[in-house]
């Protein structure tokens, strides 16, 4: 009952079980800033947070139960639905994992174009960061800038696969096509104006005082915390670990071309901002050589393996034989031997691995899809609390989660 | 009758298999092919039995028991240098021998090596957790027990993750339809209008490559457009699906020869 002499907020059909000033704040799933489906509950002390709970699954679909009813060729666009900022990246995991189970050797020309495609990915998925982080932060005029320059490289995008978003550009064994004709110089006219683009960007940011006070020492991962976590990529390597996985076990060209992998050992927002854009400087390093290495590359560009592969369209269109097996291979599918491959490959968000499990059959015994950004929303629990409310805005923005990947 | 279909994996199947295909096996070499992999290995063994190891596509695979799941990983992380826990899940085999198998994909820096150690376990058996050694397995059991309801021993917190916290059955089992089982198809029905609403509503239709051809609300008839909702069924009625065995299709019972007539006249 209500006691008029104490001043108590007084609510006709509601009891407080708890008697402190624990508030319980439900961040999403459909705020703006939580950069998809995100929600969190967030037990608050005044505006600092003592305890967080990180909810995913509101854009779970059974990516791995869907992939062990199709046939191999045809999970391909459904991984782009992953990382959907960057799903090259996706589709190469993928590929990759298959070439390794049934050990296919795949045409130098391929390989020069899935890197170039990985890396304007990264180039793609970095902008897109910087864009979205900074709107979140409040600094409009960068979401302008980032976006402009991801807009070109997405009509790059369009020009070789048609496709601006969901590409599925990369094959099993190899990629469908080759590169337009404007492509290359294309590309070089973009990576050369890059470097403007970026000291626009980092001018604006990097000593701007309020983009300072919400970045440094705010979402501080320790080495052991980021280890433990199962963290990857730049939530990483900004917390102390040198480790790219390009760099250490790597995969398609990039033992042949030269790059600086940026480590911090700062390991809050602004270390991993500025990891981001040292990043980019790297990419575009990389596709100066690779544009380099396209000349000498002869024209295959799908592995010649007719037991899994279909042949070259020309092929299908002249022999008989060629387009039986092609045939069988659209209808049943190809059947990789019996055994299990875990490849993991560095995309743009960190580690993307790809577990298949193949019993002999066209379809995959089990796929599992090893995503980071799904740890990387994980340490949210560990890392949010003792910030504070707008914190958790930029933390967010800096783990560079997508929840396509996240819930898959 | 219909043809049987095994219940315990309704999972799609192949519609040709040739009987005569024999699938050919991903090389497994053995581990004292790599120095780095056969002192593990050696490390490994001498704590804890180990009871298959062999090298595949450059990573090592550690059969052990299930019993030693939280031994051998706190092994590999203290001792050995195996300092990530990159992936963990489990695999249905509960058709074949009525066991789950659990995968742990470990991952060493300073080795630039993975290991991945596997054991099995019994269908209503649970296993230890390794939240203690790695907070990455927190989320990670969280997901296999939503996936495939394998409980996880001294999880801080063993709730599903993905899947909504009242949900039943577990997706990934080789059991559970593509498209969801029956208390999926009335889910959000029962949740947003409530079960009085079933019969008004009906099941949800979970098979996204489904087509009503006589929907004109939802489904465009490209290059035959009509007005949005109008009946274009022209009387025609449904033609539902039904079986044989329930009568519903016509079929020959017996077949007289001579009372068949042999229809010559093409044009009649």
């Amino acid at each position: 009952m209500q006691q008029a002499n104490r001043l108590r907020p007084f609510f006709e059909n509601i009891t407080f079980d708890r008697d402190d000033n624990e508030l319980i704040l439900n961040f999403g799933p459909q705020h703006p800033s939580a950069h998809g489906q995100l929600r969190l509950m967030l037990h608050l002390q005044q505006e600092q947070i003592t305890k967080a709970h990180p909810d995913i699954g509101y854009l779970h679909r059974g990516m791995e139960k869907m992939a062990e009813n199709m046939i191999y060729n045809e999970f391909m666009p459904t991984t782009d639905r992953m990382d959907y900022i960057a799903s090259s990246s996706n589709n190469y995991g993928f590929a990759l994992a298959v070439e390794e189970l049934i050990g296919l050797d795949v045409p130098r020309r391929a390989k020069v174009i899935r890197m170039m495609l990985l890396e304007t990915n990264r180039l793609m998925s970095h902008l897109f960061w910087l864009a979205t982080t900074a709107l979140d932060i409040g600094a409009m005029t960068v979401f302008l800038f980032a976006f402009r320059e991801r807009e070109y490289l997405m009509d790059l995008i369009e020009d070789y696969c048609g496709a601006r978003l969901t590409h599925a550009a990369i094959r099993i064994g190899g990629v469908p096509l080759d590169l337009p004709d404007n492509f290359i110089a294309d590309l070089r006219k973009f990576l050369d104006k890059l470097p403007e683009n970026i000291k626009d960007y980092e001018d604006l940011l990097d000593t701007n005082r309020i983009w300072l006070m919400r970045m440094e020492n705010v979402g501080v991962i320790s080495k052991e915390m980021a280890l433990s976590w199962g963290c990857s990529g730049v939530m990483l390597r900004a917390s102390g670990v040198e480790w790219d996985i390009r760099k250490e076990e790597p995969y398609e060209l990039y033992d042949e071309v030269e790059f600086n992998v940026p480590v911090s050992d700062k390991g809050d927002n602004y270390a991993r901002y500025k990891l981001y854009m040292a990043e980019m400087r790297e990419s575009a390093k990389i596709l100066y050589q690779v544009i380099d290495m396209y000349e000498g590359t002869g024209p295959e560009l799908m592995a010649h393996a007719p037991q899994y592969i279909s042949a070259p369209k020309i092929d299908i269109m002249t022999q008989n034989y060629s387009l039986m097996q092609h045939f069988v291979l659209v209808t049943q599918g190809m059947r990789p031997p019996v055994g299990e491959v875990y490849v993991a490959t560095e995309s743009p968000k960190g580690e993307l691995g790809y577990y298949i499990n193949s019993q002999g059959g066209a379809y995959p015994y089990r796929l599992k899809l090893r995503a980071p950004s799904f740890w990387h929303t994980g340490i949210l629990t560990d890392l949010l609390p003792g910030h504070y409310i707008p914190d958790v805005v930029s933390i967010i923005g800096t783990t560079n989660i997508v929840f396509g990947e996240v819930d898959r | 009758m219909r043809a049987y279909t095994p219940k315990d994996d309704v999972q799609k199947k192949p519609y040709y298999t040739d009987r005569y295909w024999v699938a050919p096996q991903v090389a497994k070499s053995d581990v004292s092919a790599d120095a780095v992999f056969a002192a593990d290995l050696e490390a490994i063994k001498a704590k804890f039995e180990v009871l298959d190891a062999y090298i595949q596509v450059k990573q090592m695979v550690v059969v052990i028991n299930a019993a030693n799941n939280f031994g051998v990983i706190e092994l590999m992380k203290n001792e050995l240098e195996y300092n990530q826990l990159s992936e963990l899940s489990a695999i249905d085999w509960l058709a074949q021998e009525g066991k789950f198998e659990i995968f742990y994909q470990m991952l060493s820096m300073s080795k630039r090596k993975r290991i991945r150690v596997k054991c099995k376990i019994d269908e209503k058996e649970s296993i230890q957790s390794l939240s203690s050694l790695f907070r990455s397995a927190d989320w990670s059991e969280r997901e296999m027990y939503d996936m495939f309801g394998v409980v996880v021993n001294n999880h801080p917190f063993m709730k599903r993750i993905l899947m909504p916290d009242d949900w039943e059955g577990f997706p990934l089992r080789k059991t559970y339809p593509l498209q969801g089982d029956e208390f999926a198809q009335w889910y959000e029905v029962d949740k947003i209008f409530g079960k009085e609403a079933r019969e008004i509503i009906g099941p949800e239709n979970r098979d996204s490559a489904r087509v009503d051809r006589y929907d004109t609300e939802r489904f465009s008839r490209l290059g035959h457009e009509v007005p949005r909702g109008a009946d274009i069924s022209q009387g025609e009625p449904d033609t539902p699906l039904c079986y044989q065995e329930n009568e519903g299709v016509f079929l020959i019972q017996k077949f007289d020869a001579e009372k068949s007539v042999v229809i010559s006249d093409r044009d009649r």
